[in-house]
């Protein structure tokens, strides 16, 4: 079975670019470039230098004694949350914007959510003097100030995105239109392993350094570069696919992808997209997605903005299709007290994203001795007004 | 031989075609727009069907896309509306949207259906060339429908012959790469690209659209293509007020 791409943009049955003409000529520039200039060595050189001296790779392994007690497993963080901007999003936007620059792009834009892509994307234009312009949806711009405030002050342009639901679904509407209406100068980094191909595999490309860490960390560790379990979140799934990347393969390791289930998968508030949606097209390329009959896009809800996406990348539609990997999902409540939890015995607040991976650990039965590594894809201080207000604190 | 096909074979030059999103300022208005726009002058109609992420779309068809949508418009709600549309109707018309309402609808009802109402052809902007190609085209052809794809001045001389030899209507030139409702600036550029579209002599007939907006916008186009086409402008000036009197004032601008 081949998990990956395939020389037509897909995976399985899913992937594709199904973008308007005017998008061609940018997609297709891209497709036939990003290979050959990231696999080029001097790209990999400065790659790899700007994420080990920038933004402090690798990041640690670590085995978390107490929560690996209470479970009575192994279990490992894999701790993106100590990476520049305190998230993994920045293994994708350091890529990029050298991608960029080779192609002779003098500006940027992105779309973003929570804003930690944002955030990631307005560090590396600063780092590098490009003009960088972010669209927010104007929901989460008000909710979101502090991350908002941060890409100011890193020099982006912050365009609120007011059409449809004022999200990140439409944000990403919005960037895609800015592409569109400037298609020779600039370079759309897209912030999740979503789009036309080849985004996807490019994203996932940037990201798999975090499997590539946890593989030679595993080995040191344990002695063996096989773990039982490997779980991450998913909202379109960047982290996820960063984490199972040099896995896949790997049949015997099961890989679990955690969705957002909102208030609950039945309720109508919920982002768990393997079991509410249906395939389509979103963005740019053939997945699954929340929708109505009628093919329009539902509006999903999750306590964390960063999973708040009503689909899922190409290649995670083929994992769960294939059931290489097992999609699960975390309703708002049992991500929170993960977190706490995780808090209060490892003393590290998780992100509510990678809050939702931390959760399934309670739901899974373990004999003793297994690995299980967890990533923990980005640190909770962006979440404090959630976890305050849940808590009482 | 199509409507489409037709039109362009009678009338070589200055052949006005007109986009409305259906369902929009009224849910039922569909086909009384159609019937309005014949009447006063029209030679073919472009009838979006609304999605909810239109993102080829600037603000004013996003807006009437989501009144649309908000008022109940889907794909079963407009056939069902153009069952009346050829009782009245006697140009070519489109349907234009995006593909994921077609997916879900099934490739093959939609074009059936597509059929049965009497439309004569598509445009549906993020199906991309190889995808129709490859499992679109021979349905397409059985239902006698046309697909209508886009060119911009970025598309290259390679791809316009490709697009030339899958189309079987018209080819849809876009003024410069932009989302819908920007105005049209022939510049030197522009027309250097305009010029050299026609230079290469297609076999399909071309518009030219995005940006057209007024008399003198609309007899630039006409001098470089068949014909134009009026989308923003048009779905503007339906806004409010009464219907018919705002489409006759509308296409009166154009007959001058």
């Amino acid at each position: 079975m081949n998990y990956f791409v395939n020389e037509k943009g897909y995976y399985g049955d899913f992937g594709g670019a199904y973008i308007p003409e005017m998008l061609y000529p940018n997609v297709e520039e891209l497709r036939q470039n990003y290979l050959k200039i990231t696999g080029d060595a001097d790209f990999q050189k400065e790659f790899h230098h700007l994420l080990k001296d920038y933004v402090g790779r690798p990041s640690p392994l670590y085995l978390a004694q107490r929560l690996s007690k209470k479970y009575n497993a192994n279990i490992f963080l894999k701790r993106e949350d100590l990476n520049h901007t305190g998230a993994h999003k920045i293994n994708n936007t350091i890529g990029q914007i050298l991608l960029a620059e080779k192609l002779g792009k003098k500006r940027i834009i992105a779309e973003t959510g929570a804003g930690q892509h944002g955030v990631a994307t307005a560090t590396v234009c600063a780092l590098r003097g490009l003009e960088c312009v972010v669209y927010m949806g104007e929901i989460d711009i008000q909710r979101q100030a502090p991350n908002v405030a941060r890409m100011k002050m890193l020099g982006a342009k912050v365009v609120s995105a007011v059409s449809g639901s004022k999200t990140l679904k439409d944000a990403t509407n919005e960037a895609m239109r800015d592409w569109i209406n400037n298609p020779v100068d600039t370079h759309y980094i897209i912030g999740s392993v979503v789009g036309p191909h080849p985004y996807p595999d490019m994203v996932s490309i940037f990201q798999s350094v975090i499997s590539e860490e946890t593989k030679k960390q595993l080995a040191e560790q344990t002695g063996s570069d096989q773990p039982d379990y490997v779980l991450a979140c998913v909202g379109g799934g960047s982290n996820a696919m960063g984490m199972f990347y040099h896995f896949i393969n790997d049949e015997n390791v099961k890989l679990i992808a955690i969705e957002a289930g909102g208030k609950g998968v039945g309720t109508g508030f919920s982002a768990a997209t393997t079991f509410l949606g249906k395939e389509g097209v979103l963005h740019g390329s053939r997945s699954i997605l929340m929708q109505t009959a009628d093919g329009q896009v539902v509006e999903p809800h999750s306590v964390s903005a960063g999973l708040d996406y009503p689909g899922i990348g190409p290649q995670h539609a083929h994992l769960f299709k294939t059931t290489r990997a097992e999609y699960v999902s975390i309703t708002d409540d049992e991500a929170l007290d993960a977190g706490l939890l995780c808090t209060q015995l490892e003393g590290i607040i998780p992100a509510i994203e990678s809050a939702h991976a931390l959760a399934h650990l309670e739901k899974m039965k373990f004999t003793g001795g297994e690995n299980v590594v967890v990533c923990l894809s980005g640190r909770g201080d962006k979440d404090m007004d959630t976890y305050m207000k849940h808590f009482g604190f | 031989m199509n409507r489409i096909n037709k039109i362009f074979k009678e009338k070589k030059n200055n052949i006005l075609s007109i986009y409305y999103t259906a369902g929009y300022p009224g849910l039922g208005d569909t086909v009384t727009i159609a019937a309005a726009l014949e009447k006063a002058g029209a030679d073919m109609l472009e009838i979006g069907f609304p999605y909810s992420d239109p993102v080829a779309d600037g603000p004013v068809i996003q807006a009437s896309s989501k009144l649309s949508l908000d008022q109940g418009m889907d794909l079963n709600l407009l056939f069902e509306q153009l069952k009346e549309l050829r009782k009245t109707v006697t140009i070519p018309v489109l349907l234009m949207g995006y593909v994921n309402p077609v997916l879900q609808y099934g490739v093959e009802r939609f074009c059936k259906a597509c059929a049965e109402v009497g439309v004569d052809g598509c445009i549906v902007p993020d199906l991309p060339m190889v995808e129709y190609e490859e499992f679109y085209k021979d349905t397409f052809l059985e239902y006698g429908l046309s697909n209508i794809f886009l060119v911009t001045p970025q598309t290259s001389v390679e791809r316009i012959h490709k697009i030339d030899s899958l189309s079987n209507g018209f080819i849809y030139l876009l003024s410069s790469s932009a989302t819908t409702g920007k105005n049209l600036q022939v510049s030197d550029t522009t027309e250097a690209y305009f010029s050299r579209i026609a230079a290469m002599e297609l076999n399909n007939p071309t518009m030219i659209g995005f940006g057209i907006s007024s008399k003198e916008t609309f007899d630039k186009a006409c001098k470089y293509a068949n014909g134009g086409i009026i989308g923003t402008a048009f779905v503007k000036s339906i806004a409010s007020g009464n219907l018919e009197e705002n489409i006759e004032t509308f296409m009166a601008g154009f007959r001058s």
